[in-house]
Order: C-alpha cells, then sequence, then structure tokens
C-alpha cells in the first residue's frame, strides 16, 4: 500500500552501455501501471531495479517517503510474479507460499492461515500438497501470485506473467487479475507486458517505453486518443495508426489538412496558429477510423491491394506509392465485397484525425515530449 | 622394428578393424543375408533391421562378457578353493577372512573411506563451484582444484609423501611443528587411526576437482528466476544455498557421491604407496593385494567381498543417475 516515486532513474551497464536514462514516474497507491513497449526497451529492466534486482545507477527510487536504491529487495515491501512462474520445484505448493514467512520467521498458525486464505483467493485449496510439476501453466502462475499475496506486499510486481500460457488461459488469468486487482484497491502494482490488449484492459496508466526513455504516461484511452507523438500513435492500437504526409492549409480552431497523395482535403480537431500555414506535417487516423468517402473531402485515396474479410469487419491493405512505406490501412465495418483492385477514397471525421510537426503532436507541441528514435515495431 | 612404428601398425590395424568390421557387416546384412531386393525385399529390409543392432552391439557385448563377466564368475569359483587352487573348500576362505583381525581392520578402514572420502569430496566441491560461480578468476580457480586429477594415484601419493615428510625441510607438518617450537620431526603416518584420514585426505584432494565439476554444470542449471525469487521472498544467500540450491541438484549430489563412493572401494594405490598397509591403515584392496599370487583363493574373496559392498551402492547410483536422465 504505497506510492512509488521515480527521479531521474537511469541505467547504465559497464559505465559505458546506457539502456534507461531520466526516467520520471510518480505512482500512487491504488494504481496499476503497465510498462509497455518494443523489445529491448528495458521495460523489464525497470521493473528488475524497483525489485532491487538491479542496481539503480542514477537517480532516485523511493517508496512510501523512504530512497529505497540501497535497500535490499525483500525490505522493500515488493513481491514479484515471474514470466516463467519461478516456483521452487522442489516444494509443493503450500511451502512455495509459506516459504517467504518461514523465512521472515511467522508463527505456524499465522503462516497456515495466510497460505489458506490466498489458496481460497485463488482457488488453489484442492493443490496444496502437490509439486509444481504436478500443475497446469495456469495453476502455476496462479501459485505464484498466491506467494506474493501471502506476504502482503505494499506493491505487487508482475514480469510478463501470462507470457507463457496458451491464449485462452491467458484471457482467464487476465481477467483473474482485473478481479484481484478489484478485491484489494489500495495494493499498488506495476505490470509488465508486450501484449496490447492486457495493457489496455488491465492498466489504470500505462507508460510507453521505448529507445531507453519514457515516451508518454497516461490512460489507456488517453494514449488512443490523444498520442504525444508518431511513436506512441503507432504502437498503441492494432493494426497501427495510418501516418500520412500532408500540408497545412488552414489553421484555427480547426485545422484543414491537404493530403499529398490523393490530393484531398480534411479537416481535424486539433488547433493550429497562423504560423503554422504550410508547415508539411504527417496525418494521422486509425484504420478503424476510416470510412468510404462520398464527396469532395477525403483523407486518402488509393487502390485496394488485399482485403481481408474478418466478418465483423473488412480490412482494406492500399497499394503502397513507396516500396519502403507501411501500407495504409483501413478497417470498415461489416462486410464490402468486391473492393479489391477498386479505387477507394476514405476520410474520417474530424474528431479522429491527428497532426503531426516532426513527429510530434499539436497538442503537446508546448510540453517536453521524448521522441524515442526507434520505430514502433 | 621401432617401438613407434609398431604403436602406429597397432592403432591403424585396431581402428581400421573396428571400422572395418562395422562396415563389412552391415554389408554382409544388407547384401548377402538379407538383400533388399528379389520377391521378399520388404520382409528381407524388416529382418535387416531387426539383426542390425544386435550385429553392431556384439563386439562390446563379447568384450564385456569375456573381460568382466567371466572373471566376476571365474573369481567367485575360484574363491572357493584353496590356496592351490586344488581343493575345494567351500566358504572356508571366507570364514578365514572374517577371523583375520587384520582384515576386519582393513573392513572397518574401508568404511571410514566410503563415509568420508564422497563426504569430503563432495561437499568441497560443491563450496568450490558455489563460491568460484561468480567470480571473474573462477575458471583459473577452477581449473587448479580440477588439475589432481590428471594425477594418477601413485604420482599424487608421491606429492603428499612429501607434504607429510619427518623432515621439516620438506614436510609442512613438521615444518608447522618446528615453527612453534617443536624439537623433533614425527612421522605423520604412523600416528595410530588419523593416518587414515591423512591418507584419505590425498583421495578427497583428487576427487574434489571430479565433483566440483559436476555440481558446478548443475548449479548453473538452476533456473536463475527461483533464485531471485528466493531473494525477493527474504532468503539470505546461505538460505539460498541450502534451501534453494541444493535441493534442486540433490540428483546430482547423490550421484557424485555413490561415484566417487564407488571410486574408493576400489582404490588401493594410495595406502599401497604411502604405508603398505602397515601402522593400521589397511583397506580392502590393498589387503586383496598382500594376498594376490601367494594366495589367490584369499585374495579372490577379498575382491569377492569388495564386490558385494560396491553392488548396491552401485545399482542406487545408475538408478539415480537415469532418473536424472529423464
Amino acid at each position: 500500500m504505497a506510492n512509488l516515486k521515480l527521479t531521474d532513474v537511469e541505467k547504465t551497464y559497464g559505465g559505458t552501455v546506457q539502456v534507461l536514462r531520466d526516467i520520471n514516474l510518480d505512482i500512487e497507491q491504488g494504481e496499476l501501471i503497465v510498462f509497455v513497449g518494443p523489445s529491448g526497451c528495458g521495460k523489464s529492466t525497470l521493473l528488475r531495479m524497483i525489485a532491487g534486482l538491479e542496481k539503480i545507477t542514477g537517480g532516485e527510487l523511493v517508496i512510501d517517503d523512504m530512497v529505497v536504491n540501497d535497500v535490499p529487495p525483500s525490505e522493500r515491501g515488493i513481491a514479484m510474479v515471474f514470466q516463467s512462474y519461478a516456483l521452487y520445484p522442489h516444494m509443493t505448493v503450500r511451502d512455495n507460499m509459506a516459504f517467504a514467512l518461514k523465512i521472515a520467521g511467522d508463527s505456524k498458525e499465522e503462516i497456515d492461515r495466510k497460505v489458506e486464505a490466498a489458496a481460497a483467493k485463488l482457488q488453489l485449496e484442492n493443490f496444496l500438497d502437490r509439486l509444481p510439476k504436478a500443475l497446469s501453466g495456469g495453476q502455476r502462475q496462479r501459485v505464484a501470485i498466491g506467494r506474493s499475496i501471502v506476504r502482503d506486499p505494499k506493491v505487487y510486481l508482475f514480469d510478463e506473467p501470462l507470457s507463457n500460457l496458451d491464449a485462452s488461459l491467458r484471457v482467464a488469468t487476465r481477467i483473474q487479475i482485473a478481479q484481484l486487482k478489484e478485491e484489494m484497491p489500495e495494493s499498488t502494482m506495476i505490470y509488465v507486458t508486450h501484449d496490447q490488449v492486457e495493457a489496455m484492459t488491465l492498466a489504470s496508466r500505462i507508460v510507453v517505453l521505448a529507445g531507453g526513455g519514457v515516451a508518454q504516461v497516461g490512460s489507456p484511452l488517453t494514449l488512443y486518443e490523444k498520442p504525444n507523438s508518431t511513436f506512441v500513435a503507432k504502437f498503441i492500437g492494432s493494426p497501427a495508426m495510418n501516418l500520412m504526409r500532408g500540408k497545412i492549409v488552414g489553421t484555427g480552431a480547426t485545422t484543414t489538412l491537404e493530403m499529398e497523395q490523393g490530393g484531398g482535403t480534411i479537416t481535424s480537431n486539433y488547433p493550429s496558429t497562423d504560423a503554422d500555414m504550410g508547415a508539411e506535417v504527417e496525418v494521422g487516423i486509425r484504420p478503424e477510423d476510416m470510412v468510404e468517402a462520398t464527396g469532395s473531402d477525403f483523407a486518402y485515396h488509393g487502390t485496394v491491394e488485399i482485403t481481408e474479410a474478418l466478418g465483423e469487419v473488412t480490412l482494406l491493405y492500399f497499394q503502397r506509392a513507396n516500396a519502403e512505406d507501411d501500407p495504409v490501412i483501413g478497417k470498415l465495418a461489416g462486410i464490402h465485397k468486391g473492393l479489391r483492385g477498386n479505387d477507394v477514397k476514405l476520410t474520417a471525421s474530424a474528431d479522429k484525425v491527428h497532426v503531426f510537426h516532426n513527429g510530434i503532436s499539436l497538442l503537446y507541441r508546448d510540453k517536453e515530449v521524448f521522441l524515442p528514435g526507434v520505430q514502433p515495431h | 622394428m621401432s617401438p613407434i612404428i609398431q604403436g602406429i601398425i597397432t592403432i591403424i590395424i585396431g581402428v581400421g578393424g573396428c571400422v572395418g568390421y562395422f562396415y563389412f557387416a552391415n554389408l554382409f546384412l544388407d547384401k548377402v543375408l538379407f538383400p533388399a531386393r528379389g520377391e521378399n525385399a520388404g520382409r528381407n529390409i524388416n529382418r535387416a533391421n531387426m539383426i542390425r543392432p544386435w550385429v553392431f552391439l556384439f563386439p562390446a557385448m563379447f568384450a564385456l562378457g569375456l573381460y568382466l563377466m567371466y572373471p566376476v564368475v571365474g573369481s567367485f569359483f575360484r574363491s572357493l578353493y584353496d590356496r592351490s587352487g586344488d581343493e575345494f573348500v567351500g566358504l572356508g576362505n571366507y570364514a578365514r577372512l572374517f577371523n583375520n583381525p587384520d582384515f576386519r581392520q582393513a573392513f572397518f578402514n574401508n568404511i571410514l573411506w566410503a563415509l568420508f572420502v564422497p563426504a569430503g569430496a563432495t561437499f568441497l566441491g560443491l563450496v568450490i563451484a558455489q563460491l568460484t560461480d561468480r567470480l571473474r578468476w573462477g575458471n583459473i580457480a577452477k581449473s587448479l582444484v580440477f588439475m589432481p586429477m590428471a594425477i594418477s594415484f601413485v604420482g599424487a601419493s608421491l606429492i603428499w609423501r612429501f607434504v607429510y615428510a619427518q623432515d621439516g625441510d620438506i614436510g609442512i607438518i613438521n615444518a608447522i611443528r618446528f615453527y612453534f617450537g617443536a624439537e623433533e620431526g614425527i612421522d605423520p603416518l604412523q600416528i595410530p587411526f588419523w593416518n587414515n584420514f591423512l591418507l584419505m585426505i590425498i583421495l578427497i584432494w583428487i576427487q574434489t576437482g571430479f565433483a566440483m565439476v559436476i555440481l558446478s554444470a548443475a548449479l548453473r542449471g538452476i533456473p536463475e528466476e527461483t533464485i531471485e525469487a528466493a531473494i525477493i521472498d527474504g532468503a539470505n544467500p546461505f538460505q539460498v544455498f541450502f534451501k534453494i540450491k541444493v535441493p534442486q541438484i540433490m540428483g546430482t549430489i547423490v550421484v557424485v557421491w555413490t561415484t566417487i563412493t564407488i571410486l574408493v572401494l576400489k582404490v588401493f594405490d594410495i595406502v599401497y604407496t604411502m604405508t603398505g598397509g602397515n601402522f593400521g591403515t589397511e583397506i580392502l584392496p590393498s589387503f586383496m593385494m598382500d594376498f594376490m599370487f601367494r594366495d589367490d583363493g584369499q585374495a579372490t574373496a577379498v575382491a569377492f567381498v569388495i564386490m558385494l559392498v560396491v553392488l548396491p551402492v552401485m545399482i542406487w547410483n545408475i538408478a539415480q543417475a537415469r532418473k536424472e536422465m529423464r
């Protein structure tokens, strides 16, 4: 039950290789924070630094108003759930959960009470005397979670806890974690994942890590609706947001844009100033926000190369102007037959059109925005 | 003919013979005995495949049978006959052995060896494996500890004769004693009872490297996360070692332990070289050496006693090793 504060935290290996820098985060008690980012962005490293398994080479980590940079993991009041479960293979489920309490010297009655309570919460009562190898993947992960619960930590740390589970079990366990969080509204949780669905559904706030820094912090819908950079825009959401070159031709409370490909014009609710007139920008529209255009206002005009009919939606992949560009993708609701090979015009409503200048959203240009300098995927 | 050329010819004949055996036996099976053609081609291929493993295994089974099984059976029968081998004496040789105080001494000493050498070598090997795991110069340390493995038992014994030498200028034990003011050198190998342990130290010194190498590999096989989880759970380094690491490699520890036990029950060189079995240091293998060629009836009886003692350890060892492999 604690708040965490990271100030200018950095991680350097061997004095030269810097993997994380200038990490500033305020985590309130009761939040469920999700770290997401592309592989190698340092999200697991940051979690391990909070856990105390990796040394913090710069900056300060505060848990509950106490600097814990040099406090050993067991005294930080944290518990961690590992991707590989990390159960002690030679101990029964009961002993696995009781291990920390035995080390701490709790009385036998107290240990039994806590273990049984955690087991009841996770439906593990019938497995208490089994060894981990006699459990399924989902049960093992529940034991790992139970092992953290019995310690009643201030902060729960989850390191990709669902990655080793199969798809259906992943959904079930994800919901279980969400319920667990609801039962323990006071506890703070930090959760590392590369799975967007986990991030969007579980998080109270998402931290997007990339290129060694924090790209954006915000609630899942803030990141989805108001990404601060093209990086976050492309990283959150699947398929990724379409980014198309355009020019600002009208400024004010709303911005009018002329698109490079197809020459259509479209309006965005992003405000702009007179000085922006004529600026070359990137116009971002999510595939699911695209609709077929009938009039002269359209965002994109191209030939459909491939269609994917999924029933509930139809995905349109357009021919690329340059081979190195990502294809523009449209995601139309319902079934649309016979579009393949056709010329199609697409547009989007003004509140769904994002405008980025030099990679930074017009909404955030007065703020400091970290540009990771790497590709999101 | 010079010995080098002789050696080379032997190697060529030996290796060539092995390769030739497998090649021609295989050829004979496929082309002559069960050719894969004609009306019975399919049946012949199946038959050839059923016989092939036995053809390939035959040399090994034959050699093992001739040089291992036959001597065991032969020794047993020899142990039932008297010194000259003419007269059947039943279990007389065994009865004489157990009435012989020297044999009982050797038997008792051997029990000490079988307890302390595997325990000492395994414990030291485990500790060294753990302590050198994360050191930058750990591999150098490990190589040094492993080196005695490459020395023959007799060679190692000769080295340790210097360590135990009575002369203070040579033997370190007496050098230390002189440093603390002793007047006269002693022969450590003549101290009753404890001289057994001085001899065991030599074998521990040799076998620690073996235990260390195997256990070091086992320690590295432990999933890192279980150790990190234990650290987060609040375990101190000793608890991590004894409650998390050691239980996870228990199977390997048992295999190392029993392997060394089996070796201990066979080694006679150290005692033979250091004391010749005098001063109450006799063990069964060296005791057997005393009778060899003089009273083969007694010697084979000792050999059989050793085999009976080793057998259960060996069976357990193999069972454990197979369990590890699964």
